[in-house]
């Protein structure tokens, strides 16, 4: 029985307990708990201020004529008015926290609050990464101990820790490759990086941004990388592939030994993007599988929060051959001490700076207490435990949805088509609407785009067996609405969260960015 | 493991299901010989306690900012961060949310990234302005590539007054794509003659404001120039809380304004998580890089948010996007919209000149003082010193007497013959104690 806004039953009496239908318009829009919320701009005025500063006494400025005089247009808002606003606004969000989060290639796991109140500690959240490298021996130990984990858990010979994200992180791992070939001469003719078409768009992009030519590799029918495809694109204008590991269909590649061998072989290096590490953390080490670079995003499979966006951080793992390359800053052991190596004079080889100062601290105090509290026996269970969900999610639905290349083991994620919702004129964003009426934040859809219409779901290790056997029994009731060809459940989805559906190509076609203040009437 | 919840009897009961005989067999693509049978040669479990008592152990051996007379800047801030924010931005609806893919149940984020965007707009005195970049370097060198799209040119003309790291950015990513850099050496006292470098080739002119050392910077003359030779002027700041009081960027002409969002709701962290600030006129609009939060309405026509223009980012163009990022701050930028809403106008232009007051404070003092010189004709909260001797080593004299007194020019700057420079930076959390502890640790240091 679904109760559907269109059909109102206004004006009739109803006892208590009666089950209804009934949809009365608010006078205030609100809808009980869910709280129609203004913008600061319409809230704020602009003498409030929820912060208490005293004006400071007279003096004669420095600022040579350079007074801004004009209004800004900034709202403020009281302490009490700005709590209020936000957390109305958080209360439209879906959240880890609230349910499953099942978006594949993301990695939505849980946020362990000790990393959140061990980042928050004065020792590491109020210091200055310029202040005397004297005054922060436990940071840069910290920052060291955290390398050792990612070089060990990766089997690589060094770890660049300035990146702040994952695609920041393949443009470090991808400059440190063209580094290295210009260092052999090669730097004219070594033009070409291989990407295949499963993988995330950052590895184009991030191809391209350093002045790379990208070719793509077809994914054979079982959803891999076949190592014959790449060795017949091998060539000396070839400067490297660009392989997600396990890849973007939650397969692991098969061949990969096999393609790490040949691009070795054709001069070129093996860049992989490490986006999904979190399946085979613990159980393989990508050093030994071949690769040269790999960038880890801890606000995946360490779990430091993603935070709305972000922030993010991507360290990149490097091999012998590359760690001559690695940007500044660096930390190197001098006697009993590690010391911040910061500039090129000290690092000939290296291929420059990549950001300002020395990485994202806050988010490595959050994946070091996640490394340590999980050990070395913690990392690989969580991996296995993830592994296990997202077959078990596989083998749960199967019957149901068709999977683009066959019903075969998984890792991390398992990713579904729309070739079985075909027949129902239902699109892939039709059932994801759909979910969330049912309270679940949708899978990753349209991506990976080797798969028509895609789902890609990635349970993680943090849902316990209770939680995936309702999101299984959802799943499956959808699917079989939409079998029956009960459309309605799906066409106009959501019903119940805070907004309908949003008109993205209005929002496309004249963009309003930000707030104005509206005309007199 | 006490954030795995499986239970052995789950775990059984599912491989089952799957039609595994054991987690092994889910595994057994990787190949045989790579395969580790054994745990990592790295510690087992620790319990909350045991984490705990590890890292705060390494938090105790750092000497933090709010511990000790404290004047270091150059490029991140310390202020005072009020206590609602950093309980706002720890509700689990925004920080354990992801990017607002799912726009119908991501409003909470949407809204305040719209917010956000129209807060930074105004700072900046800009027409439009992103979801957020990773920090001000990044934001800076993908201002220089926004540019090269923009102009169709590749050289870009760097001020000696920009942060340094922020100009060896550009130059490690220009020399990648073999893109013309021209860097002006340090310009301690502003001096330097920009517009006469710009060319024909020229794709942009970067200059920051206040500048490295803290000068403060007139860029109209030089929007003017760079008008009228078609390129775009780029104008950097490092210090936000410097747009309360201080001409903003957008008035002199600028075409992109970029800058680091720190110093407004966000933590020292020892240099990240950050916030890049980006915005831009608005006919740039579609050439900008990340996300871009837009109004638009719901199958009702209530108002609502959705990200837009999307198919300027990689996960549409791929590799002919304006830029690869994909996670970018969010955390962070909400840590800046909330305190910039809690300061409101008003308390923003107090702060402001509460910051600005205190350095003058500062630089009377330290002017008054034998040995020590204040180079600056303008500066907002922060400025360069000139001591007699090295300035590193008397920063490193201050550390040792509880003060930490500023940033050696040489410590970004090595080889440049600034080894006696210091930069000196003050904010509203300085105290008149403070000051005279500096001054009289510098009396010995100098």
């Amino acid at each position: 029985m679904l109760n559907r806004p269109e059909h109102p039953t206004q004006g009739r009496s109803m006892q208590a307990g009666e089950a209804t239908s009934l949809e009365i318009e608010t006078f205030t829009s609100n809808r009980g708990l869910a709280i129609e919320e203004g913008l600061i701009f319409e809230i704020g005025r602009p003498e409030v201020s929820g912060v208490d500063l005293d004006e400071p006494a007279p003096f004669k400025d420095r600022l040579g004529g350079f007074e801004r005089k004009d209004p800004i247009g900034l709202p403020g808002l009281s302490e009490p008015e700005a709590m209020r606003h936000y957390v109305r606004l958080s209360q439209k969000n879906y959240a880890i926290d609230t349910g499953i989060f099942p978006l594949g290639s993301c990695t939505m796991k849980h946020n362990p609050r000790l990393n959140e109140a061990l980042a928050r500690r004065p020792g590491f959240a109020d210091i200055h990464p310029l202040q005397p490298q004297s005054t922060v021996p436990g940071a840069l130990e910290l920052i060291g101990e955290l390398a050792h984990w990612l070089m060990e858990m990766t089997g690589m010979a060094a770890v660049a820790m300035s990146p702040k994200a994952g695609a920041h992180g393949e443009a470090c791992g991808m400059m440190a490759i063209k580094a290295a070939i210009a260092a052999k001469g090669e730097g004219a003719t070594r033009k070409i990086v291989l990407v295949p078409d499963s993988a995330h768009g950052t590895n184009p992009a991030t191809a391209t941004r350093l002045g790379f030519e990208v070719r793509s590799v077809p994914v054979r029918g079982d959803g891999t990388v076949d190592a014959a495809e790449v060795e017949s694109r091998l060539g000396p204008e070839v400067a490297a592939i660009m392989l997600t590991n396990p890849n973007t269909c939650g397969l692991f590649e098969r061949d990969i030994v096999a393609i790490a061998a040949a691009v070795h072989a054709a001069g070129a290096y093996f860049y992989c993007d490490g986006a999904n590490f979190n399946a085979i953390a613990g159980k393989t080490r990508p050093g030994d599988l071949g690769v040269d670079a790999m960038h880890i995003n801890l606000h995946k499979t360490f779990s430091t929060p993603h935070g709305g966006g972000g922030p993010g951080a991507g360290p990149v793992v490097l091999s012998a051959l590359l760690a001559p390359f690695a940007p500044i800053p660096f930390l190197r052991r001098d006697g009993d001490g590690l010391r911040l190596v910061e500039h090129l004079d000290e690092a000939p080889d290296s291929f420059g700076r990549i950001s300002a100062f020395h990485g994202q601290m806050g988010m490595f105090v959050r994946a070091l207490a996640y490394m340590l509290s999980h050990g070395a026996d913690g990392l690989r269970q969580a991996s296995e435990d993830a592994v296990l969900n997202a077959n078990y999610i596989r083998a749960s639905l199967k019957d149901l949805m068709s999977q683009p290349f066959g019903d075969q083991r998984c890792m991390h994620e398992v990713l579904f088509d729309d070739a079985w919702l075909k027949p129902t004129g239902l699109s892939t964003l039709d059932f994801a609407k759909a979910m969330i009426d049912e309270g679940f934040h949708p899978m990753t859809i349209y991506f990976p785009l080797v798969a028509h219409g895609a789902m890609l779901i990635e349970p993680t290790e943090s849902e316990s067996k209770a939680s995936l056997d309702l999101f299984i029994a959802t799943l499956r009731d959808l699917a079989m609405a939409a079998r029956r060809g009960e459309t309605e459940r799906f066409i106009g989805a959501p019903f119940y969260a805070p907004r309908r559906r949003l008109d993205e190509t209005r929002a496309a076609r004249s963009p309003i960015l930000k707030w104005t203040k509206p005309a007199p009437r | 493991m006490r954030y795995l919840p499986l239970t052995a009897d789950d775990r059984s009961d599912m491989l089952a299901r799957v039609g595994a005989a054991d987690i092994d067999a889910l595994f057994s693509d990787i190949p045989a010989d790579k395969r580790l049978e054994h745990p990592l040669d790295l510690p087992m479990r620790k319990s909350e306690m045991e984490v705990e008592r590890l890292l705060a152990g390494l938090a105790a051996k750092n000497i933090a900012a709010g511990s000790v007379p404290f004047f270091v800047g150059a490029g991140a801030y310390k202020h005072h961060i009020p206590a609602s924010v950093d309980h706002l931005i720890q509700r689990s609806e925004f920080l354990t949310s992801y990017t607002p893919y799912q726009a119908e149940i991501a409003q909470g984020t949407l809204q305040y990234i719209f917010e956000f965007q129209t807060q930074v707009a105004a700072l900046t005195g800009m027409d439009v302005a992103n979801a957020s970049m990773y920090d001000g370097s990044t934001a800076t060198l993908e201002a220089v590539l926004m540019a090269h799209r923009v102009t169709g040119r590749g050289k870009a003309i760097l001020s000696g007054g920009l942060h340094p790291h922020y100009a060896e950015v550009v130059r490690t990513s220009c020399a990648m794509t073999g893109d013309a850099v021209v860097s002006l050496p340090p310009d301690v006292f502003a001096a330097e003659d920009l517009a006469g470098l710009v060319d024909a080739q020229t794709a942009c002119v970067v200059v920051q404001s206040p500048d490295f050392f803290g000068n403060l910077r007139d860029l109209a003359g030089l929007a003017a120039i760079c008008q009228e030779k078609g390129a775009l002027l780029i104008a950097v700041f490092t210090e936000a809380v410097s747009l309360g009081l201080v001409t903003p960027p957008g008035a002199m002409g600028a075409d992109i304004v970029v800058g680091e969002g720190q110093s407004i709701g966000n933590p020292l962290s020892f240099g990240g998580p950050y916030v890049g600030l980006f915005a831009a006129k608005a006919k740039y609009v579609r050439q900008m890089p990340g996300r871009l939060c837009g109004q638009t309405v719901d199958a009702e026509g209530r108002r609502g948010f959705v990200l837009t223009l999307s198919t300027r980012e990689q996960h549409i163009r791929r590799d002919k996007a304006t830029s690869n990022i994909c996670t970018n701050s969010g955390l962070c930028c909400l840590a800046f919209t909330i305190h910039l809403a809690l300061l409101g106008e008003a308390g923003l232009r107090r702060l402001a000149r509460i910051n600005h007051a205190n350095a003058v404070k500062l630089a009377e003092l330290l002017e008054a003082m034998p040995g020590v010189e204040v180079l600056n004709k303008t500066f907002f909260n922060e400025f360069t010193i000139r001591v007699q001797g090295d300035g590193a080593r008397a920063v490193e004299s201050l550390a040792a007497k509880g003060v930490l007194g500023g940033v050696p020019v040489s410590r970004l700057l090595p080889g440049a013959g600034l080894d006696d420079l210091i930069l000196v930076a003050s904010s509203e959390v300085n105290t008149d104690e403070d000051r005279a502890a500096l001054a009289d640790a510098l009396q010995g240091a100098v």
